[in-house]
């Protein structure tokens, strides 16, 4: 996994709240056996008509957005499904940050074993970032360390992290070579009359 | 005197392999439950890393996603057919118990785990499938994970998890005549929303909860997560230690009493706090149905469509008015008047023997509406089996359902069970987000009474009443 410590990308918003992981990478999609290419097909149903033409009113389709890597949208992103399709869809069409106000828990989980920063900040300053990106092309840095997002206009909000998913983040780490490394402990406690076995 | 704890609690605390500051706990995982969509990356890794499975013994397998309902052996998708075709050849090489397609045990892998006797309580229960809440109704500590979780348990049996915060979901007094457990859960997601949950374990209690069997709790706890909760439970009780014995899995005869003393002990104790509660009155709730794209969009078959002009927040109207584009629906348009095209009764929320038999009796005599397609999917092999022998299947087939094979089939559409675009479906699952049924389907959750009551009326139709007339 790539280490991220800081990141300054164009902002894509989307301005929805409740985004489920099936609108994310819809299932048809997930019948592939490998992690890579993905991205083709993220939102696809929102990106694209039934005819596969893209739908020029979808953020994503915007050419002011080309090679935005940081996505802004509502509370409650990553809901449904626990695909992991979804984080990899997000980040092989280049998105190395998201902002919303809230995530489901599997999806927030999903993003930092793929090396992206799901950022939780209040609705206020999603609206806030939202409204700036609707209307001009504009760019954010994170500095992950600091645990700060600002702008070259003097915008600069602190976010909150664990201090796990910050290291892994920071550091890029195998977590399986990580866990690895207590073997013993799980021996241990597998030598333990179990409850359940 | 010991401080009280609750039974999410006692679970956690006997399962962390070790502690440390500034790292969640590690916590070993006592069954991890395998399906064909969310592994093959995982063994790919492990292969790639040269890393083996560390506890074959307690890792289990079954293909369902997308596995064909009519003719069961026939896989017309070359691209589904090569993901089934990699966890036979996954299980085959790291050596994983697989019930494939051929196997009397294969189903939807949140059917089979409580039917083999596999789901115990007290149990740390994992999949690649958010639905894993289900196991919870048990009393077992259970929830879904992404693929990269499922490589870590497959390498090291254990997950760093940070402890949940806990929320008691309380549903005060009983649930009245033709008002099923999918309607207690619906209606909790209606009433608190699609994200309650999140952050926390929850514990359902009350007395509506101790009077479900297990069939209904596993579908109040297989829609936690629709409630944004990875996880939700039920602490077990009598009821649930009938359900588990003689089951295959379980400890048999004296080991099984011994065993029942232990998954006693789990119990919440009194007095044992929560991070959160809330609470909803059973008598209260009506029998449900979604209008929206959400599964927190719903309202009672009594109610109308609701009208985003009455939402202050800008971006709830939004949503509003977004769905019911989506679905098709004016806003103030009664729920009953709603035609549909389509009826789905199965998923691993509503596919289980007793669903069956409740959707039958609503059926029985009666036809399918000749504008519905209606079919019915039994959640495993075993619960197709044992449905035909009570003749079930002939009651569903003279109403002019379809009877099919098992799996998850229109729960998601990953196989050929789909729902053509704008065309609607009266359905047992548990999420209707747009295109979940198929791209342009538009997907509304119901009981299955509820799902056989629409499919004869052609329409939404209060269940209760449903069953009380003839029907001309």
């Amino acid at each position: 996994m790539e280490p991220l410590r800081t990141h300054q990308g164009l902002v894509c918003p989307l301005n929805r709240t409740n985004v489920d992981t099936d609108q994310i990478i819809p299932k048809q999609f997930l019948k592939r056996i490998e992690r890579t290419g993905f991205g083709q097909f993220l939102f696809y149903h929102w990106r694209f008509d039934d005819n596969g033409k893209p739908r020029p009113d979808f953020p994503l389709n915007d050419s002011k957005y080309k090679n935005a890597s940081i996505l802004v949208a509502g509370e409650n992103f990553g809901c449904g499904s626990s695909r992991e399709h979804a984080p990899w869809a997000v980040q092989d069409f280049g998105f190395k940050v998201i902002i919303a106000p809230s995530y489901a828990d599997i999806f927030k989980n999903n993003c930092v074993k793929n090396g992206i920063l799901a950022i939780q900040v209040s609705e206020e300053h999603v609206q806030m970032i939202l409204k700036k990106a609707e209307s001009e092309k504009y760019t954010l840095t994170v500095n992950l360390e600091e645990q700060i997002v600002y702008d070259n206009e003097g915008f600069e909000i602190k976010f909150g992290i664990a201090p796990y998913p910050k290291q892994m983040l920071l550091n890029g780490w195998d977590e399986i070579s990580v866990t690895l490394s207590y073997e013993e402990k799980i021996k241990q406690y597998e030598l333990k009359p179990n409850l359940a076995n | 005197m010991q401080t009280p704890k609750t039974i999410i609690q006692k679970i956690w605390e006997q399962h962390v392999v070790h502690q440390e500051d500034g790292k969640p706990d590690l916590l070993y995982i006592d069954l991890h439950l395998v399906h064909e969509v969310t592994s093959p990356q995982a063994f790919e890794g492990l292969r790639m890393n040269g890393r083996k499975i560390r506890r074959p013994d307690l890792t289990f397998a079954t293909m369902d996603h997308n596995v064909p309902t009519r003719q069961r052996l026939v896989i017309n998708d070359p691209i589904s057919k090569k993901q089934i075709d990699a966890l036979q050849q996954n299980c085959q090489e790291f050596g994983v118990t697989l019930a494939d397609i051929h196997h009397p045990d294969n189903g939807i892998v949140h059917v089979i785990g409580p039917e083999l006797g596999l789901t115990q309580p007290g149990k740390t229960i994992v999949c690649g499938d958010s639905h894993t809440s289900t196991h919870g109704a048990f009393g077992a500590l259970a929830f879904g994970i992404g693929t990269s979780e499922v490589e870590h348990v497959l390498a090291t049996q254990t997950l760093w998890q940070a402890p949940p915060k806990t929320l008691n979901v309380k549903v005060n007094g009983k649930l009245g005549t033709g008002v099923t457990a999918k309607d207690l859960i619906l209606a909790i997601i209606g009433k608190f929303g699609v994200q309650f949950g999140t952050g926390y374990v929850m514990e359902y209690t009350g007395e509506a909860i101790r009077t479900l069997s297990m069939e209904e709790r596993m579908t109040v706890c297989n829609m936690s997560i629709e409630a944004g909760a990875r996880a939700g439970l039920i602490t077990p009780d009598e009821t649930t230690f009938e359900y588990l014995r003689g089951r295959r899995h379980v400890p048999q005869s004296e080991a099984f009493d011994e065993a029942v003393a232990k998954w006693r002990a789990l119990a919440t104790d009194t007095g044992a706090a929560y991070d959160a509660v809330v609470e909803i009155e059973a008598a209260e709730v009506e029998p449900q149905v979604t209008w929206g794209t959400n599964p927190g969009m719903c309202i009672p078959i009594t109610a109308a469509v609701p009208n985003p002009a009455d939402k202050e927040k800008p971006t709830e109207r939004d949503e509003i008015s977004r769905a019911l584009s989506y679905m098709g629906l004016e806003a103030g348009q009664p729920i009953s008047t709603v035609k549909i095209d389509h009826v789905f009764i199965g998923s691993c929320t509503n596919s289980r023997l007793s669903d069956l038999r409740k959707a039958a009796e609503v059926v029985r005599g009666r036809k399918v509406s000749p504008t519905v397609k209606a079919i019915v999917v039994p959640g495993s092999y075993n619960v197709k089996l044992s449905a035909e022998k009570e003749g079930l299947d002939q009651v569903f087939k003279e109403a002019g359902f379809e009877w099919r094979e098992a799996g998850c089939s229109m729960c998601l559409a990953m196989n050929d069970d789909i729902v053509p675009a704008g065309e609607r479906c009266a359905s047992t699952s548990n999420r209707n987000f747009e295109g979940r049924q198929g791209n342009g389907a538009r997907t509304h959750l119901v009981s299955p009474e509820m799902a056989a009551a629409a499919a004869v009326a052609g329409h939404f139709v209060d269940v209760r009443k449903f069953t009380a007339q003839e029907v001309g």
